[in-house]
C-alpha cells in the first residue's frame, strides 16, 4: 500500500480464479490449521490447487510438486497482490488462517461479487481489502482478461486497461482500520467503563447468566 | 415498533453505538477449542491482559483429537506431534488463565457445539460466540450465536464484547409434516439447495413454522447448525416449551433462577407483525431424502434424482458444475444411486447427538455393513452422548453390524485428526461440508442424514429407505 501524495493506492498484478463459492477450506486446508502461529502461511495458500501432492505443515514449497496449470504458479501471477474471483468467496469455516494465508502470500485486495460474512470481517483485521462489485462488472473484468489494476482507496475506484473505471463501496471505519492498522482490542478497551456498567446491570437483572461462576 | 427475535436479542445486548457506526455488543458465553484459540491467547499475553470474565469461557479440544482412545488415553498419546502441540497449548492456556476446560481425559469432552447445550452452558437468550462457524448451532435455543475469527476470539476474551454491525432479518417458515424417513438434515439440505450457499449472506435466519414447533432440540440444532451453509452466520429458533424442558433437564440452575429466567425466555419471540427483509415458506411434506452430489452443500438433489447434466440450462454456472463433477468422479448421465461408496461416517456437530445415533441404530439392527464398504464409523459427539448410547445398547447394535464405535471428537468431519479419507474414496457422511479435500486430500463427500448414511453402509450404495 503506497501513499501517493494524499492518495492511497494499491497497484499491481491481478490473479483470477474463475469459480463461485471458493470456501476457506480451499483457501487453506485444515492440515495447516495445526499451526499455533499467526504468520508463515504463504506456501499453503490454495494448497489443493497449487500442488499436485499432499502437503504437511512445515513442508515448504520447494519440496512440493507444483501444479503448473494453477494461476499462482505462473508468471507474473506469482507476484500477484490482487485476487479476482466470482461469487461468495470465503464461505464456510471461520478460520482466520484463510486471510493470513492470502496476506502472507502478498494478496492485499480480493475482488468478488460477494463474500462469506465471517471471512469478510476477518479481512479487515489483517489488512486485506475485500471489494464487492456487481456480477456484471466482475464478468467484464474476466472478459477483458485484466492483468494489472490500480485501486484508489480515496476515491474508492478500481482502474484497469487505462480507461475502465469502477467505483466500489466500503464502510469508512473498516477502510480506516486497514489503512491505519488499528487494533480493535485497544480501541474497545477505551469503553471499559461502559462495558462494566452494562455488565453490572445485567448481572442484577439476569442472574442466571452468571449462575455458574 | 414490532421487532424480530433477532432485533430483541440485539437490543438486549447492545452496549453502545461507536463513532464508526458499528455496535459494541455484550457476549454472555464464549466456547473455545484448540484450533482457533492459540493465537488469541498469544495476543492476550502480548498485551498483558487477562480474560475479562473468566466464567464466560468454556473450552474443550475436539478438532485434533484421535477418536480411538480408550480409557487411559492422555494428551501424550497423540501420535501426530503437531496436533499434540495444539491440544497441549489449549491445556496450557486454560491452566494459565484459569479457564474451565473439559480436557481430553474428561468424560464430558466432546465437540464444542454438542457439549455446550448438553452441559447446560447454552441458555436461551444468550449471546454466544466461538472461533468456529458452526456456532450457529446454539441459535436453536433462541441464542444470538455466531462464529468469529481468531482476532475476535481475542477481542471477546479481552473485552467481553464484539464489535459488529447489525445483520438483516430473514425468516424461513417450514410448514407441514415430513414423510417417513425424512429428517431435519434433509429439510435443511433442501433449503440450502433452494437458496444457495450465499442465500443467507448478511442475514440472521429465523426458522419457524409448525414443522419447527414439532421437532426436538436435537433436530433444531441440526437445522441451526447448517444455517452457516446457507450463508447465514446466525440461525435462530424461538424458545418454547420444548426448549425449556431441555434446559431444565440439562442445566443446574436453581429454582429461583429458573423462574426468573423463564419469565424472560417466554418473551423471546418475533412479534407477529415484525417485518423481515426476506422471507421464504417451504412445504416440507413433499421433501424427499436429500443427498449432495458436488463440492458445495448447495449441490444437493433428491436421493433418487438424475444428476444435473451439463447440457441442461437450469443451472447458471456450468463451469462450477463441471469442476464439481470432475472432482467427485461423476460421469454424465449417472444417478446418485449408481455410485459405489467406500466409507461411512456418522458423526460431527450436525448429526452426532443421541437422537441421530438412535435413528441410525434402528435402521441397521440385525443387518451387516456391506462388504464393499472399507470402513463405517460412528463417532458420538460427546462423552455424554457416548455414555447414553452405551446405556441403551446402541454401541452393541453398531458393532454387531460391523460399524466401528469411536470416542468423541470432530473426527472425519475435517481432515485434521487421524480419521481421513484416502484420495478418491467416496464417503457417505452426516457432516456439514462437502468441500474439496474437507475429509481428506482428494476425498469425495456426500452429505446426508444419519438414516441415509446407515442404509448406505448396509447396501454399499444409496437406495430406498426400506
Ligand atoms: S464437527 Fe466438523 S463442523 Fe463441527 S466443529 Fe467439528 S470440524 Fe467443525
Amino acid at each position: 500500500m503506497k501513499m501517493i501524495g494524499n492518495e492511497i493506492q494499491i497497484k499491481g498484478i491481478v490473479a483470477s480464479i474463475d469459480r463461485d463459492n471458493i470456501d476457506t477450506d480451499q483457501i487453506i486446508p485444515t492440515e495447516y490449521l495445526k499451526s499455533i502461529k499467526k504468520f508463515g502461511f504463504e506456501d499453503y495458500l490454495f494448497d489443493g490447487w497449487r500442488y499436485l501432492d499432499e502437503g504437511k505443515l512445515g513442508i515448504s514449497k520447494s519440496q512440493r510438486k507444483i501444479n503448473q496449470d494453477f494461476v499462482l504458479n505462473q508468471e507474473p501471477f506469482t507476484q500477484a497482490n490482487i485476487l479476482l474471483t466470482r461469487d461468495n468467496f470465503g464461505c464456510g469455516s471461520s478460520r482466520e488462517h484463510a486471510v493470513w494465508a492470502l496476506r502472507d502470500f502478498g494478496i492485499r485486495v480480493v475482488i468478488a461479487s460477494s463474500f462469506g460474512d465471517i471471512f469478510y470481517n476477518n479481512c479487515f483485521k489483517n489488512g486485506v481489502l475485500p471489494i464487492r462489485l456487481s456480477k456484471d462488472q466482475i464478468e467484464s473484468i474476466f472478459c477483458a482478461e485484466v492483468k494489472e489494476m490500480s485501486i484508489s482507496l480515496d476515491s474508492r475506484t478500481i482502474e484497469f486497461n487505462d480507461t475502465e473505471q469502477y467505483a466500489f463501496d466500503v464502510e469508512d471505519n473498516l477502510l480506516e482500520r486497514i489503512v491505519l492498522g488499528l487494533d480493535d482490542v485497544d480501541m474497545t478497551l477505551k469503553y471499559a467503563e461502559d462495558i462494566k456498567l452494562f455488565e453490572n446491570k445485567r448481572r442484577k437483572e439476569k442472574p442466571w447468566i452468571y449462575a455458574d461462576e | 415498533m414490532p421487532s424480530t427475535l433477532y432485533d430483541k436479542l440485539w437490543n438486549e445486548h447492545h452496549i453502545k453505538t461507536l463513532d464508526s457506526g458499528e455496535s459494541l455488543i455484550y457476549i454472555d458465553r464464549q466456547y473455545l477449542h484448540e484450533v482457533t484459540s492459540p493465537q488469541a491467547f498469544e495476543g492476550l499475553t502480548k498485551k498483558d491482559l487477562k480474560p475479562w470474565r473468566l466464567g464466560a469461557n468454556i473450552a474443550t479440544p475436539d478438532h485434533n483429537v484421535p477418536t480411538e482412545r480408550g480409557r487411559s488415553f492422555t494428551v501424550e498419546n497423540i501420535d501426530d506431534n503437531i496436533s499434540k502441540i495444539q491440544v497441549v497449548e489449549l491445556d496450557k492456556n486454560c491452566n494459565k488463565f484459569g479457564i474451565k476446560q473439559f480436557d481430553i481425559t474428561s468424560s464430558n469432552q466432546g465437540i464444542v457445539h454438542v457439549i455446550g447445550p448438553e452441559l447446560g452452558y447454552t441458555l436461551p437468550g444468550m449471546t454466544i460466540v466461538c472461533g468456529d462457524s458452526h456456532t450457529s448451532t446454539h441459535g436453536a435455543f433462541g441464542c444470538l450465536a455466531m462464529g468469529i475469527g481468531t482476532s475476535e476470539v481475542e477481542h471477546v476474551l479481552a473485552t467481553q464484547t464484539l464489535k459488529v454491525s447489525k445483520l438483516l432479518n430473514m425468516r424461513v417458515v417450514f410448514q407441514g409434516k415430513p414423510q417417513q424417513g425424512v429428517s431435519s438434515k434433509d429439510i435443511v439440505l433442501y433449503l440450502i439447495g433452494k437458496i444457495g450457499t450465499a442465500g443467507g449472506n448478511g442475514h440472521a435466519i429465523e426458522f419457524s413454522g409448525n414443522y419447527i414447533e414439532n421437532i426436538s432440540m436435537e433436530a433444531r440444532m441440526t437445522i441451526c447448525n447448517m444455517a452457516i451453509e446457507a450463508g447465514a452466520k446466525v440461525g435462530l429458533i424461538a424458545p418454547d416449551t420444548t426448549t425449556i424442558e431441555y434446559v431444565k433437564k440439562h442445566s443446574s440452575l436453581s429454582d429461583n433462577d429458573l423462574t426468573l429466567a423463564q419469565n424472560h425466555w417466554n418473551k423471546l419471540s418475533s412479534d407477529t407483525d415484525a417485518i423481515f427483509d426476506k422471507e421464504i415458506i417451504i412445504d416440507v411434506s413433499n421433501i424427499k431424502p436429500q443427498v449432495t452430489w458436488g463440492t458445495s452443500p448447495e449441490m444437493v438433489v433428491d436421493y433418487d434424482a438424475t444428476l444435473p447434466d451439463l447440457n441442461s440450462d437450469i443451472q447458471a454456472n456450468k463451469k462450477n458444475i463441471e469442476l464439481a463433477k470432475q472432482y467427485m468422479g461423476i460421469e454424465e448421465g449417472q444417478k446418485l444411486t449408481d455410485l459405489k461408496f467406500d466409507r461411512v461416517f456418522i458423526g460431527s456437530c450436525t448429526n452426532s447427538r443421541i437422537e441421530d445415533l438412535r435413528e441410525a441404530a434402528i435402521a441397521i439392527k440385525g443387518k451387516k455393513v456391506s462388504e464393499t464398504i472399507t470402513e463405517a464409523i460412528v463417532v458420538p459427539g460427546s462423552g455424554m452422548v457416548k455414555a447414553q448410547a452405551e446405556s441403551e445398547g446402541l454401541d452393541k447394535i453398531f458393532q454387531d453390524a460391523g460399524f466401528i464405535w469411536r470416542d468423541p471428537g470432530c473426527s472425519m468431519c475435517l481432515g485434521m485428526n487421524p480419521d481421513q479419507l484416502k484420495p478418491y474414496e467416496r464417503c457417505a457422511s452426516t457432516s456439514n461440508r462437502n468441500f474439496e479435500g474437507r475429509q481428506g486430500n482428494l476425498g469425495r463427500t456426500h452429505l446426508m442424514s444419519p438414516l441415509m448414511a446407515a442404509h448406505t453402509a448396509i447396501n454399499g450404495v444409496i437406495g430406498e429407505l426400506l
